[in-house]
């Protein structure tokens, strides 16, 4: 990108003059308003005045803020009820995304092949981008539920107990995070495969030549040139993990016993059901100084994958 | 010596061969397995929605629909605003879909193309706005969108979102990539910015436009937490939300939960299987450098 100014002088004249004309201005103006004015009014004001909500007190009745400084946010950062909805976040991100990156990887290498009818596996394993996170959790309910669920049903027939995975303290988190894997899988599959096809050929050629079975190939290839990738795909799933809410609203609502009152339910139901504007906004700054190192990292990450060539 | 050489030759080639077939074989049996792990919640969905009393049911034998039932997907429209939600959803969408289009075809045309004082600062406003999702605004948001009196409508559901910073980035990209030789030879033909912009760049940058359409209908048609908190009357629901209630309204009816299921993701399954080319684009476009 040049610099702000533009183009150098030597450039070739008419509407790339090197300096903003009057009307170019103008339009420049015209042109930019309406994202400026819906990105200032939806996300940088609301941004500031989550921060500056987080220093008031709200009442009991959700009104009549008290300026308290910066003690709602260190008493938000030391109540039990935050601190273990961000152990249930941390131990729901343990579970979903290592997971869920090795099973995209294991896909996409599965479909990394010239075999005939590829296209259909390629097209089955994306397919759970289709899927909402209300379809994916309701769908969950033919896999999990006590009754028709057919892993219950399963269970049944090899003359166990079902288990009420949504109602158990033990299983209710790992339930949400097989919702949450299998609904994350297509895109997964589908960033991993990209990766996959970027990879030169060659490199494989001359390794097998070399007598490099498949999984060695694996290990001392795919890995370590897929790491970028494989880094950036780890953030994305991590930040997104975070921001988990569907799946607890729909099957859990942060139970049994706030098992997996994730983060942002949390936030949700501080604010919209006990009507504590206050608390939820520091639970909100919180949550974005987490989500803006996870960023940071990204941005870090995306800079190496431009130095990998890609 | 020379023909056992030869022998055992052609016996490790006929080995290999057939090690060949071998590992082919396993190949697909991997690969359809794990296509049927992945596939199974979405067919249990439609065992169960096309068969009623699913739960009397026993293992194996409800794997597969002993009757089929094709009435609950009338029912599931009587007793619930299906049609409703899925018109909702659809306007809100698409409505969502054409103003990002639209808002980020002209901030990034200036961002690429009419250099002023200021710019890279405004640009990066734009990119900052990228790491505040909207979990973190959400309280906020919510006022604003009391105060301007647009709770439970659609201009509470699509005003906010119809300016995207990814989707500027990402025209933002296309339209720089354009060579300077069609932007000069426009010029020469006494083209202006907006001639230029409409008759070479938005065509020349038509994938990069579909990839964020079909990227942001997707998006706007699977949102979850903004519909449900800012709406509340049946006929502003979302297919999302609207799916919610169903499901909370008919707890043990899983017949009909099913049903609405399958509904409520029939028009997003259409999508992939028409567009999967520019739906694929958009992601990864998002993944390498959202």
């Amino acid at each position: 990108m040049s610099g702000p100014v533009g183009q150098p002088p030597t450039s070739k004249p008419g509407v790339q003059a090197g300096r903003t004309r009057p009307r170019h201005r103008l339009l420049s103006l015209g042109l930019l308003a309406p994202s400026v004015i819906v990105l200032t009014l939806f996300v940088a004001y609301p941004f500031g005045r989550t921060i500056w909500l987080g220093f008031y007190e709200t009442d009991p009745f959700g009104g009549n803020r008290r300026f308290v400084g910066g003690s709602q946010f260190a008493g938000t950062l030391t109540s039990d009820e935050f601190t273990s909805s961000l152990w249930v976040t941390f131990r729901f991100t343990l579970l979903t995304v290592p997971t869920g990156l090795i099973l995209g990887l294991v896909l996409a290498v599965l479909a990394h092949q010239r075999l005939r009818g590829m296209a259909i596996y390629r097209t089955i394993f994306s397919s759970t981008v289709a899927t909402s996170v209300a379809v994916a959790s309701l769908m969950f309910l033919a896999v999990l539920s006590p009754s028709v669920g057919v892993v219950n049903q399963m269970i049944r027939w090899l003359g166990g107990q079902p288990i009420y995975f949504l109602q158990s303290t033990t299983w209710a988190l790992i339930a949400l995070a097989a919702v949450t894997v299998w609904q994350n899988l297509g895109i997964v599959f589908i960033v991993t495969s990209a990766g996959l096809q970027s990879l030169p050929e060659d490199l494989y050629e001359s390794a097998r030549l070399d007598g490099a079975g498949p999984i060695r190939r694996f290990f001392s290839i795919t890995v370590p040139l897929l790491s970028p990738t494989l880094l950036f795909g780890f953030v994305v799933l991590t930040i997104t993990s975070f921001q988990t809410f569907g799946q607890v609203d729909l099957l859990t609502q942060g139970g049994p016993l706030r098992s997996t009152n994730l983060i942002v339910y949390s936030i949700f139901d501080t604010a919209f059901r006990s009507f504590d504007q206050g608390r939820a906004a520091a639970q909100a700054v919180v949550l974005f100084v987490i989500l803006a190192l996870l960023s940071f990292v990204q941005f870090q990450a995306a800079k190496r994958r431009v130095f990998y060539g890609r | 010596m020379a023909v056992d050489t030869v022998r055992a030759h052609v016996v490790s080639n006929r080995s290999s061969g057939r090690r060949r077939t071998a590992g082919r074989v396993l190949n697909y049996a991997l690969l359809t397995g794990a296509a049927a792990l992945v596939l199974l919640p979405i067919y249990m969905t439609l065992v169960f929605s096309l068969q009623p009393g699913a739960e009397a049911l026993r293992f194996p034998q409800s794997l597969l629909p002993t009757s089929v039932d094709l009435s609950v997907f009338a029912r599931v429209f009587e007793v619930s605003g299906l049609w409703r939600y899925l018109l909702n959803s659809a306007v809100v969408a698409v409505a969502i879909t054409i103003g990002q289009v639209v808002t980020s075809i002209m901030a990034a045309y200036v961002f690429a193309e009419i250099p002023f004082r200021g710019r890279n600062l405004v640009f990066g406003g734009f990119m900052a706005t990228l790491i505040v999702p909207t979990e973190v605004t959400l309280i906020a948001n919510y006022d604003t969108i009391v105060s301007l009196g647009w709770l439970d409508s659609y201009r509470g559901l699509t005003v906010p979102f119809l300016a995207t910073a990814f989707g500027t980035f990402l025209l933002r990209q296309a339209f720089m990539g354009i060579p300077r030789d069609l932007r000069d030879a426009a010029n020469l033909d006494g083209y202006g910015h907006l001639g230029y912009l409409w008759t070479v760049a938005i065509p020349l940058a038509r994938p990069s436009i579909a990839a964020l359409s079909v990227f942001s209908f997707l998006l706007a048609w699977n949102q979850y937490l903004w519909p449900l908190l800012i709406t509340n009357s049946d006929s502003n629901r979302t297919v999302q939300i609207g799916l919610r209630s169903l499901a909370s309204a008919n707890v043990t009816d899983f017949n009909l939960i099913f049903a609405g299921t399958v509904i409520a993701s029939l028009p997003i399954f259409a999508l992939l299987i028409l567009f999967q080319k520019h739906l694929i684009r958009g992601l990864t476009s998002g993944a390498v450098k959202g």
